[in-house]
């Protein structure tokens, strides 16, 4: 059984079957990035588009190679401007890869909802990298593949997400994934950086980071965008890594075998200390290498594929 | 020529009239009311079944001529009006150039006798180019025809400003409409703050931002006797700040939109850019406020803020689309849908928002009744008649409604301007 869907526009609509099927379908996807020859035929012929109008290097890196490791044909359109600077509408942009043959268009946009409106107007998949602050499935199902891999279980976890959560996609869709899957979610920021009702989500929020922290099988630290201070979301990147710096500290106010995570790219010595970084406690570099997992599984089974086995053998 | 409507349900309440009744019209005016009129050579409009009542007004309608003609123009505008079943629109001054002069009302004006197919009350700027800073021609407005100011879109931020204008406009007897909205704490926001924004990931706008502003003007108001009304209600705070301020006897009034009583925050989720608006689309409490507003009287007109943009403007990512949606051709039908049928509002209730306030706060004479000698606006509504809303028939330029492909029941059939039919059977006939 493949994914019955289109498209991938966010965890929020996803099921827990669904999300354990690509999870399970990531596994022996993991094996073949293991493999002296990183290269399986299951896409051949198909055509696989990165339009990113955000600058990334991970998850755009991410996504071609899985790609490239199922032998599809990838392309990358990368651009800063949006379609309202380019003079050019994305509803257009994406017709205009759609009829030079795109199977999977994989979007990134600083708007959040870009990758709806695609989605809406083009035949081909969507899957959405990353739009806003609203989702960026992906990068929850490569944490929660993470999570589980170390871990053995989602279910009973309590998992503290730290920074900025008013503006990042990566948490609300962990906030989603996670809490479907029965783990425990924390959330801790600066009040102003706590989006309104964010308890409604399933959610407990903090604004004391060693009480969140208290006890959490998870960190999962955010990157702190550093325009945020210019916008006076709080008052000194210094003060903020003061009051919400994930130290060494501080994790050990978590359980003892808890996990360190961060979507990167991190900033050192602001929202993470570098010796937790690079801790043992850290997973930051698994959580790299499953990403291309996660999203050959995902390309897979969007692209009609369902028994992983037929995929790897 | 003479027009004799006969056989509908006549709702006057200005003249007490609720009942059947022939309406005879005769060279603009209303001639007579009264059971089985003869036609005596008059035209006769069959309206048994029907509502026969004073012309519709929107107070609230951006027609966006001059400078903005790929949006919509006083042609267009006017005959959505009458599709609509307006017979009048007052329309907002935040045109290119903005309408902040004697000379520039004057051109709305002559305009309007060209091209427009309903009436067209121009509402002056408050400030020269709606800056802010300078308080715009307002007693020369007045003799130029502006029914009142307004700096719509364009919140006053500076209360020392705001103050001066409505000690001035009070002089003249203007109405001074307040676009309710700090824009600080607007803050780029996009829609309503709160659950939703946050699932979407869009930048909210809190209640706060209309509610502060509200409670500055109807306080300002109340310092300077001038008579404020409050544009486009959205919030349960605002409703009550209107409330207290009516019972403390300052000259407020207020109005509310049919997006605003027909759709919560929620249909956002869509990011369909047809429910980006200004003020933003509130939560379900909040509807609420908004329907018992209307309900009890505090909230005293309901008009569109026909906010037409073009495709293009409208067809892209939901954080750069102009804020702004169309309501003059759905307005009667989600008034039927939300507010009549469900009794919150009787028909005669529905008319006093519709024709009488909107005519009694803008000091239009010989309009808002069916008196004979009265102006012969008449709107006739099929209050069983069932559409389904469909953008692409719209005689508006714009087609940003985020009501398409709702079924409305209850609709305007005939809208007479003057004597004259510009809408008969759903179609324009000028």
């Amino acid at each position: 059984m493949g994914l019955n869907r289109k498209d991938l526009l966010g965890i929020k609509d996803l099921s827990v079957g669904e999300i354990q099927l690509i999870l399970e379908t990531a596994e022996p996807m993991k094996d073949i990035i293991r493999r002296q020859i990183k290269k399986v035929p299951t896409l051949r012929g198909k055509a696989v588009i990165n339009l990113f109008y955000e600058p990334s290097t991970r998850t755009r890196t991410s996504f071609e190679l899985a790609g490239k490791y199922m032998s599809a044909d990838t392309i990358n359109i990368s651009t800063s401007a949006s379609s309202v600077v380019k003079g050019e509408t994305l509803r257009d942009t994406g017709k205009t890869l759609e009829v030079m043959g795109a199977d999977v268009v994989i979007i990134r946009h600083s708007a959040s909802g870009a990758p709806h409106i695609l989605a809406k107007h083009l035949s081909a998949s969507v899957i959405n990298a990353g739009d806003g602050f609203h989702e960026h499935p992906t990068q929850a199902l490569l944490d929660m593949f993470t999570i589980r891999e170390k871990k053995g279980r989602l279910e009973g976890l309590k998992v503290a997400i730290v920074g900025d959560i008013m503006f990042s996609r990566v948490a609300r869709s962990n906030i989603w994934g996670l809490t479907k899957m029965g783990a425990e979610v924390r959330v801790i920021a600066p009040a102003t950086l706590l989006p309104p009702d964010i308890e409604k989500l399933g959610v407990k929020a903090y604004t004391s980071i060693e009480e969140g922290l208290c006890d959490v099988d998870v960190v999962m630290v955010l990157r702190m965008q550093l325009e945020r201070q210019q916008k006076g979301l709080f008052p000194t990147i210094r003060e903020y890594s003061r009051l919400y710096g994930v130290t060494a500290e501080r994790v050990r106010l978590a359980r003892p075998d808890a996990l360190v995570m961060h979507p990167g790219p991190m900033n050192r010595g602001i929202e993470i200390a570098p010796d937790v970084a690079d801790g043992v406690q850290a997973v930051i570099n698994e959580q790299v290498t499953n990403g291309v997992a996660v999203r050959m599984a995902l390309l897979y089974l969007l692209t009609g594929g369902g028994n992983p086995h037929e995929a790897v053998n | 020529m003479k027009l004799l409507i006969k056989g509908g349900r006549v709702v006057d309440p200005v003249n007490g009239i609720s009942r059947a009744a022939d309406v005879l019209v005769a060279e603009g005016k209303i001639s007579a009311v009264d059971k089985n009129i003869a036609a005596d050579g008059a035209e006769v409009i069959e309206a048994a079944g029907r509502l026969v009542v004073p012309g519709f007004i929107d107070m609230h309608v951006h027609l966006r001529e001059p400078g903005f003609e790929a949006k919509e123009t006083i042609a267009t505008g006017t005959r959505a009006a009458a599709r609509g079943g307006f017979s009048g629109v007052a329309c907002m001054p935040n045109t290119n150039p903005v309408i902040d002069n004697h000379a520039l009302v004057e051109f709305i004006k002559s305009r309007a006798a060209a091209e427009g197919a309903v009436n067209v009350f121009p509402i002056g700027a408050i400030t020269k180019g709606s800056k802010g800073e300078e308080l715009a021609e307002i007693g020369d407005m007045k003799l130029a025809g502006a029914v009142a100011i307004s700096d719509d879109g364009r919140p006053l931020m500076n209360a020392q400003v705001m103050r001066l204008a409505m000690e001035y406009a009070r002089m003249f007897g203007l109405p001074v409409i307040s676009h309710c909205e700090d824009l600080n704490l607007v803050a780029d926001g996009v829609m309503h703050e709160g659950y939703y924004s946050t699932v979407y990931g869009l930048k909210g706008i809190t209640r706060l931002a209309e509610e502060a502003m509200a409670a500055r003007d109807i306080m300002l108001a109340e310092l300077t006797g001038a008579w404020l009304h409050v544009a486009h209600i959205s919030t349960a705070g605002s409703v009550e700040l209107v409330r207290m301020a009516k019972k403390k006897g300052i000259r407020v009034t207020a109005e509310a939109t049919p997006h605003h009583f027909s759709l919560t925050e929620e249909v956002v989720g869509s990011y369909d850019t047809a429910t980006k608006v200004n003020p933003p689309l509130r939560s379900a409490d909040d509807v609420r406020a908004v329907k018992e507003g209307l309900r009890d009287g505090t909230i005293d007109v309901i008009a569109t803020d026909h906010a037409p943009h073009t495709v293009e403007e409208k067809d892209v990512e939901y954080n750069y689309a102009p804020f702004g949606i169309v309501g003059l051709e759905t307005a009667v039908g989600l008034a039927f849908g939300e507010l009549v049928r469900p009794g919150l509002l009787s028909p005669e209730e529905l008319v006093m928002k519709m024709s009488v306030n909107p005519a009694r706060i803008l000091g239009l004479e010989g309009k808002g009744h069916l008196g004979v000698g009265a102006d012969a606006d008449i709107t006739v509504i099929d209050p069983e008649l069932k559409e389904i809303v469909d953008v692409n028939r719209f005689a508006s330029r714009a087609k940003n409604s985020p009501f398409n492909g709702w079924e409305l029941t209850g609709l305007p059939v005939v809208t007479i301007v003057g004597g004259q039919i510009v809408m008969q059977n759903r179609q324009i006939v000028v």
